[in-house]
């Protein structure tokens, strides 16, 4: 500080001779040094070292703390596209799975995004049971998908894992797939009574979304 | 040119605004204008504070929760808080569970859907839901007010001046108009014989032109029965549920004023280092 | 540029040479706003406000853009989808606060920018261009803020949009088919809303562009001065960089001090509790008035009351209300004029003594009283004082200006910027 109060001090009246170099090239009263470029000398301080980093640490200081300042100001400004309250508070929804017959299945939207629910015949759980799990893509049984007991429950994002499009097969009369679960027109991609993936591009099974089942037929999912 | 044409506009503009002087300074001599009533007697808010008022002031959780109950009791039976939340009520200390609760036993139902038939149906509000209105558009509001609309809640304290205490003084400043005087002493309806309130308004010197279609919401001590004990005087209602439409008009207040000392902290350090740079970088240099 | 002693910039590194052969960009700003654009050394604060003002802009871009990814344009959703942003939306009630306030301060720190160039005669010669530029920018900000007020769609909003595109309606003959042109119906609605926020976000890049004229004019005579002397020497200059650029910075920290003491402590102490209601279109509030920014022009608008006709016949030429509209516009559109009326070759109003005392007793009053009656509704002791008001501003730039600038006489004038500064005459170039 008292090294600032000094320069401000020899600031405030006519500067006669400079004590220093720096002074020199930056005070163009002074006719010696008028025609010395500034930048030249800026750096070179090895005779007024303290004065110099004093000052350097000065401005260094400034310049971070504006740094700091940008960074904090982006943080809002980033923050703001990702998702907002309204949308955070619809995470979960309930959902009433007694009119759904076995066999049948519906789309229903959580997040902004289909889900299956599908209830599964004895048949099709048969069916996904027999299936050599080591052989699968993504291995998983059935009951690593569904809830014990209640494992003719199936209930997946309908988001093909591939690209992102609607599987077809939950609807009555679409087209299954040739492993009778769901088909994704887009790629090609078919996946068996588990949802998992068993022939086309698809890298993994359908997600199974957190869920649980919060009386004996209402699901919460989220 | 430039300046013949300037000098004649000039001229022109500042003639007639002269002219429209003397004619204003005319016309207000030979039709002084008529004293209102609305403007002798419509008072400003009173001087009430509150713990969230000023730089440091934060919302008092307690007294948020007695307003909650105050607005869910008596104005939520006209008034729509259309803008909140009922997970918004987490910020006034509940929690999850106790938000539930307070969304499903709502009086008003969410407007839904019938599954099986399509008919319009309703369901109790989930926290996600906003406050549902009791009226389900504005003329079935008209039409059961007297073809009074009750404004929504929401935004109440921002949309009036001084509005927490506006709120305040409206719900306590409902008086009997036969012998009104004002702090100055006049009395309303000696100065302003028409100014009779007509059939079916209210009169209440704290709103624009003193009659208001609602009346005392507030009728007596103990209306509503607070949780925490409080004794629900009428003031003490008046008091809370200002409080609690100041949250709702503005529920980020306490974020804002924490990021306010925040910034202003930073940028005064950033300001001391920013000059003291200055007054290195110009130490040698006379200006 | 134009000082040959003007430090030049060499690139450091294979990297910068590389760049700076195909495309001098660096060089460009490094002879903008770098040490390369030599300043003169005695500018007082009133010079921040250059600088300020584009910082002010750049915080509208930016809490713009982040705002309209969450604004709706609809006459129903607009509202609402404001109270989304200021609850729902991370950070949103900062981003709308910022926005809103920042306006204000734009104004604020433009109109410190025109008072500056108004007592310093920043627009005479060799400067008009930079003075006619600058105007342009005033008036496509005014454009841009009013249309950013309609979005909300507040009550104020509406009104206001009702009331301003009511201007036009004025004009004999197209006026209502251009009001109605303007707003593509009978009175402001979804037409409006959407063309308003399509050009609210146009606005603001124009302005930019005219920005970037506005400091390459700059650059052709060089920054004025509070003495208002022309450069004669290196020694009046120091480089942008540092000097200036550490100037700015401080000035940049107390300009930030105030606008958020303003943004979260008091945010809608500039706005009006109106804007809070949802627009109405059958219901006008008691009392409109604009933001407090357009105050002055609207009690200008206001200050006429008489029809100009052939008296004694009931023939009228100029309608008040077209006056009044004529006026305002006017009252603005005469600073184009401003380099023409004021022939005075002395700049710095320092050394204007008559003209000084003309700006400080008569120039500012007036447009206090016209700011602080603008806002008050037409009861008569305001009308009265806006009529005296306007009648001075029309008075003194019209009038009064070119009058003064002849009979004048100046206080003599320093011989150079370093004498002024130091007392010393300046070294001749020889030296």
């Amino acid at each position: 500080m008292s090294t600032v109060k000094k320069t401000n001090g020899t600031g405030e009246k006519p500067v006669k001779a400079p004590k220093t170099a720096v002074a020199a090239a930056l005070n163009a009263d002074s006719t010696t040094s008028g025609n010395i470029p500034a930048e030249d000398l800026r750096d070179d301080n090895n005779d007024q070292a303290p004065g110099v980093r004093r000052r350097d640490f000065i401005h260094i200081a400034t310049v971070s703390f504006a740094g700091v300042g940008a960074a904090a100001v982006a943080m809002p400004i980033i923050s703001q596209m990702s998702a907002s309250a309204d949308v955070r508070a619809l995470a979960s929804i309930d959902y009433d799975t007694s009119e759904i017959d076995p066999g049948m299945a519906v789309k229903i939207s959580w997040r902004k995004q289909p889900v299956f629910i599908r209830n599964l015949t004895p048949a099709e759980i048969e069916a996904a049971n027999k299936v050599d799990v080591g052989a699968l893509r993504d291995p998983q049984t059935l009951a690593d998908r569904t809830k014990p007991g209640k494992e003719n429950w199936l209930i997946t994002l309908g988001v093909c894992t591939h690209l992102g499009c609607v599987p077809l097969g939950a609807a009555a009369g679409e087209v299954k797939g040739e492993y009778g679960g769901y088909f994704c027109p887009c790629h090609g991609s078919h996946y068996d009574t588990a949802a998992r993936i068993r022939k086309g591009p698809a890298p993994t099974n359908l997600v199974v979304p957190e869920f649980a089942f919060i009386s004996d037929t209402v699901v919460k999912i989220g | 040119m430039v300046r013949l044409v300037a000098f004649l506009v000039g001229l022109f503009f500042s003639g007639m605004l002269l002219i429209g002087l003397g004619d204003t300074v005319i016309k207000a001599i030979q039709e002084p204008a008529q004293p209102s009533a609305e403007y002798e007697f419509h008072e400003t808010p009173l001087a009430v504070s509150f713990a969230h008022d000023g730089p440091f002031g934060k919302y008092d959780r307690g007294q948020l929760q007695r307003g909650l109950k105050v607005y869910s009791e008596v104005c939520a039976a006209c008034h729509s808080l259309k803008l909140v939340a009922f997970r918004d009520f987490a910020a006034l200390g509940y929690n999850e569970d106790q938000v539930k609760a307070l969304a499903k036993a709502w009086k008003t139902e969410v407007p839904s859907i019938n599954p099986e038939t399509g008919e319009p149906a309703s369901r109790p509000a989930i926290p996600a839901d906003k406050i549902p209105s009791p009226f389900a558009n504005e003329t079935a509001a008209r039409a059961a007010n007297n073809n009074a609309l009750p404004p929504d809640l929401s935004l109440i304290t921002k949309a009036r001046a001084d509005g927490t205490a506006y709120v305040y003084s409206l719900l306590m400043g409902y008086r009997d108009q036969a012998g009104y005087k004002n702090t100055e002493g006049k009395e309303l309806l000696k100065e302003f014989p028409d100014a009779a309130t007509p059939p079916g308004l209210h009169f209440n010197p704290w709103f624009a032109n003193l009659n208001i279609a609602m009346a005392s919401p507030i009728v007596g001590d103990d209306q509503v029965t607070y949780d925490d004990g409080t004794k629900a005087t009428k003031e003490q209602m008046a008091r809370d549920v200002s409080a609690f439409l100041a949250w709702t008009a503005e529920p980020k207040m306490e974020n804002r004023k924490s990021a306010g000392w925040a910034a202003l902290g930073f940028l005064i350090i950033f300001t001391v280092l920013a000059w003291m740079s200055y007054k290195t970088i110009w130490a040698d240099k006379k200006h | 540029m134009s000082f040959p002693w003007a430090q030049e910039y060499k690139p450091q590194g294979t990297v910068s040479k590389w760049v700076d052969e195909r495309l001098p960009l660096p060089r460009l700003v490094y002879n903008a706003v770098g040490a390369g654009y030599p300043v003169p050394r005695n500018l007082n604060y009133f010079w921040n406000f250059g600088v300020l003002a584009g910082v002010a802009l750049v915080i509208q871009i930016v809490t713009g853009i982040v705002l309209a990814m969450h604004y709706y344009a609809s006459i129903d959703g607009a509202f609402n989808s404001v109270e989304h942003i200021m609850r729902d939306v991370n950070a949103g009630w900062f981003l709308r606060y910022a926005h809103m306030n920042g306006a204000s301060f734009f104004f604020i720190v433009v109109y410190i920018h025109i008072f500056r160039g108004l007592f310093y005669g920043s627009y005479k010669a060799p400067r008009e261009m930079i003075w006619l530029l600058g105007v342009t920018i005033f008036l496509l900000m005014m454009a841009t803020a009013f249309m950013g007020y309609v979005l909300p769609w507040g009550q104020m909003s509406f009104w206001g949009a009702q009331v301003i595109t009511g201007f036009f309606s004025a004009i004999p003959l197209v006026g209502e088919p251009l009001r109605q042109w303007l707003l593509g119906g009978f009175a402001p609605d979804q037409a409006a809303l959407n063309r308003f926020f399509s050009l609210h976000y146009l606005m603001p890049f124009v302005i930019a562009g005219v920005i970037i004229l506005h400091i390459w004019a700059l650059h052709i005579p060089g920054s004025s001065n509070p003495t208002g002397v022309s450069i004669k020497g290196e020694q009046d200059t120091v480089p942008f960089h540092p000097y200036y650029t550490a100037k700015d910075g401080f000035g940049l920290g107390i300009f930030l001090i105030f606008f958020v003491a303003v943004t979260f402590f008091a945010p809608n102490m500039l706005g009006h509790p109106d804007n809070y209601i949802p627009a109405n279109p059958l219901s006008t509030p008691a009392h409109i008035v604009p933001e407090w920014y357009f105050l002055p022009f609207y009690a200008i608008l206001k200050a006429f009351t008489v029809d100009f006709g052939i008296p004694f016949t009931g023939i009228i030429i100029v309608p008040a209300k077209l006056m009044g509209v004529l006026a305002m516009f006017g009252s603005i559109l005469l600073l184009f004029f401003l380099p023409w009326l004021d022939t005075s070759p002395v700049r710095s109003g320092h050394y204007r003594p008559l003209f000084r005392k003309f700006f400080w007793f008569g120039l500012i009053p007036s447009l206090i009283v016209l700011t602080y009656c603008g806002g008050k509704p037409p009861y008569t002791q305001w009308v009265v004082l806006s009529q005296i008001a306007a009648a001075y501003y029309f008075a003194h730039f019209l009038i009064i200006l070119p009058i003064v600038s002849r009979i004048e006489r100046p206080l003599p004038l320093p011989n150079s910027i370093t004498e002024a500064v130091t007392g010393k005459p300046l070294e001749t170039a020889a030296a």
